[in-house]
């Protein structure tokens, strides 16, 4: 199918980007470590074990917020969009093909950042990393979709974390609910329903995002 | 445009007429509430304007879908004064319940209020609509941005009241409950009327609003045809 | 193939087009001609399918696929080589034998020893010479040209000549230029914005 042979050459060509400018993923690697040594300093001794679990959450949300930010940058410059827009191909493939960078650089930061959590904080169950997992499909497709937006704006990098964190809210609940709960089954099943839903709809609308 | 002149003014008058009747049924006829006594009242008030928001949004995201199917460009003033609205409804929302959380507890402010919650996430979304359209040049681009985004919101409204409920198990509940009005058949009387003037308040400002923007953007094709 | 009416575009409050009508019928050459701000540029871009117009309608009778647009901007990525920016638009064009097209094509436009380079250290010229490989890549049938010339020093300037004189008849071309010499003895039709 064309389609994801599309997608492919599109990842791929973002994968090659990432490798040579080198410039994304270590800072959000870093990014993420230094906000939990933050919130080390940030807890009073008597916090108890589900704020920190909070504020892992935060240090994702933010983390995936600063990788978005980039998201399009290189094809900001030069107005390299409008070439992959001209393509026969559909434009929701640059969504999807863009989200699936976005997921593996989540991916990567989080397993910097889960153990490092655990070391600084307390142990890391099943369930808290189902949840982020979950969690990373919906903040991927929507941050795509967003961070596109905010890339066709004047604002920009002030725009995104605006349009970002309301829509994401119902995430942080599903995962700091999964984590905090004795059965995370409902909150897990919640996220799974956020990224279907919101997965279909960036899929759906970033044709009109990219495109007038 | 007599004709939409007319409908206007109609309009107005039947919100008018509406909200009049409404607020004196709330005020002097509505049955006294066992529990809450007079202050209960603002309920006929402060549902009604809620709900009312809501309408605001879903309407504007139905014309959002309009000009996305349609490409048609009027939409677009359409979706985004129905927003306008609703966000001021919102704020109204957030008042009067507020206001309401005073009387009742004598706080200003309760997480356990799940309809307010739901409005505080729903009142920053919207705020970031404006945003966004102020950061972008008007034409198609901005119409296609705002409708995606309207069209966001209203797939938020029911995934944030779900989040809402689910995190109450584990954020500190606060121990203020407040029972579901149990309405008899008066108060549901009063309680309609009410949402009816509402509705008719939106309704007329919408029309109105709209009409003046029509004209404003009218006036400025015809002042560029003339350069 | 383009048809026009009443087509207008405004930025903001800014009208930069206003109410053109148009026709350009298959293996015509129109020459838009205009000092600069005119809206030369605006217009390529509406009928390439980049902008849509605020009044009026602009109809191209082509898909996506068999157009092809210059622009201002070259379009292609500052960190990828010329080599690799070209395989990933051959890939999403669906060229046929993609990598004899770009290698021919990198050659005929003097590009083919720095087919390794970054694009970042290329020149304007060599920037815009790697643009035209973009847009000769995928065959179009319809060629949008904005400014071909700009950046470009005497021997690629001829090579653009060549292609405007192989295109011109066996596919449609619409070229904006505000120096139009080159162009003028080819074009069947001439628009000229205020």
């Amino acid at each position: 199918m064309t389609y994801f042979a599309d997608v492919a050459a599109l990842a791929r060509k973002d994968i090659l980007l990432e490798l040579r400018s080198r410039d994304t993923l270590p800072a959000m690697l870093l990014f993420v470590v230094s906000a939990l040594v933050v919130f080390h300093f940030s807890l009073p001794s008597d916090a108890s074990a589900t704020a920190s679990t909070g504020l892992l959450w935060i240090a994702l949300l933010f983390t995936a917020l600063l990788g978005l930010g980039r998201a399009f940058t290189a094809e900001r410059e030069q107005r390299v969009l409008d070439g992959l827009v001209l393509a026969p191909c559909d434009r929701s493939a640059i969504w999807l093909a863009k989200s699936l960078g976005v997921l593996a650089f989540l991916g990567v930061a989080e397993a910097l950042a889960l153990p490092a959590y655990a070391l600084f904080f307390e142990p890391v169950g099943w369930e808290l990393v189902a949840a982020v997992l979950l969690a990373n499909l919906g903040l991927a497709a929507v941050g795509t979709l967003l961070a596109a937006m905010a890339a066709a704006s004047r604002a920009r990098e002030l725009l995104l974390p605006l349009l970002f964190l309301p829509l994401v809210i119902p995430v942080v609940v599903g995962g700091v609910g999964a984590t905090v709960v004795d059965n995370p089954g409902r909150y897990l099943g919640f996220l799974a329903l956020y990224d279907l839903i919101f997965a279909i709809l960036s899929w759906a609308s970033f044709e009109y995002v990219v495109a007038e | 445009m007599s004709l939409r002149n007319n409908r206007a003014v109609l309009l107005a008058a039947a919100a008018s007429v509406l909200l009049v009747a409404g607020l004196a049924l709330a005020l002097f006829w509505a049955p006294e509430d066992a529990d809450q006594g007079f202050s209960q009242r603002i309920f006929y008030v402060h549902v009604p304007i809620a709900l009312t928001a809501y309408a605001c949004f879903g309407w504007g995201a139905w014309k959002a879908l309009r000009l996305l199917w349609t490409r048609d460009s009027r939409y677009d003033l359409e979706s985004y004064t129905a927003v306008h609205m609703g966000v001021i409804f919102g704020i109204l929302t957030l008042v009067t319940g507020s206001i309401w959380a005073k009387i009742s507890w004598g706080v200003w402010w309760t997480w356990s209020e799940r309809q307010l919650t739901l409005f505080l996430v729903l009142f920053l979304f919207y705020c970031a609509y404006f945003m966004l359209r102020f950061s972008v040049e008007s034409g198609p681009r901005r119409a296609n941005l705002s409708a995606v985004y309207a069209l966001f919101g209203v797939a938020l409204i029911p995934v944030s009241f779900l989040a809402i409920r689910l995190a109450e198990n584990f954020i500190h509940p606060v121990v203020f409950t407040r029972d579901g009005p149990q309405m008899s058949g008066s108060m549901f009387f009063v309680f309609c009327v009410c949402l009816a003037a509402m509705l008719g308040l939106f309704a007329s400002l919408y029309t109105n609003e709209l009409m003046g923007k029509r004209l404003d953007a009218r006036l400025r094709e015809l002042r560029e045809a003339l350069e | 193939m383009i048809q026009a009416r009443g087509v207008g575009r405004r930025f903001a409050s800014k009208r930069v087009i206003r109410d053109l009508d148009f026709e350009v019928r298959a293996g015509e050459l129109l020459l838009v001609t205009g000092p600069n701000g005119s809206g030369k540029s605006t217009l390529l871009a509406l009928m390439a399918g980049l902008l849509a117009p605020t009044e009026g309608e602009i109809e191209v009778d082509l898909p996506r696929g068999r157009i092809g647009y210059l622009a201002h901007e070259a379009l292609v990525y500052k960190e990828l080589t010329a080599l690799e920016n070209l395989e990933l638009y051959g890939r999403l064009y669906h060229v046929a034998e993609r990598r004899e097209t770009t290698g021919a094509l990198l050659e005929r436009f003097g590009l083919w020893e720095v087919r390794h380079q970054r694009v970042g250290s290329f020149s304007r010229g060599m920037q815009q010479r790697l643009a035209l490989c973009r847009v000769l890549l995928h065959d179009p049938e319809l060629l949008l040209l904005d400014e071909p010339y700009s950046g470009l020093d005497a021997s690629a300037r001829s090579l653009v000549d060549d292609v405007l004189a192989e295109a011109a008849g066996a596919k449609t071309l619409v070229v904006a230029s505000h120096e139009p010499e080159h162009v003028r003895p080819l074009a069947t039709q001439a628009l000229a914005l205020a």
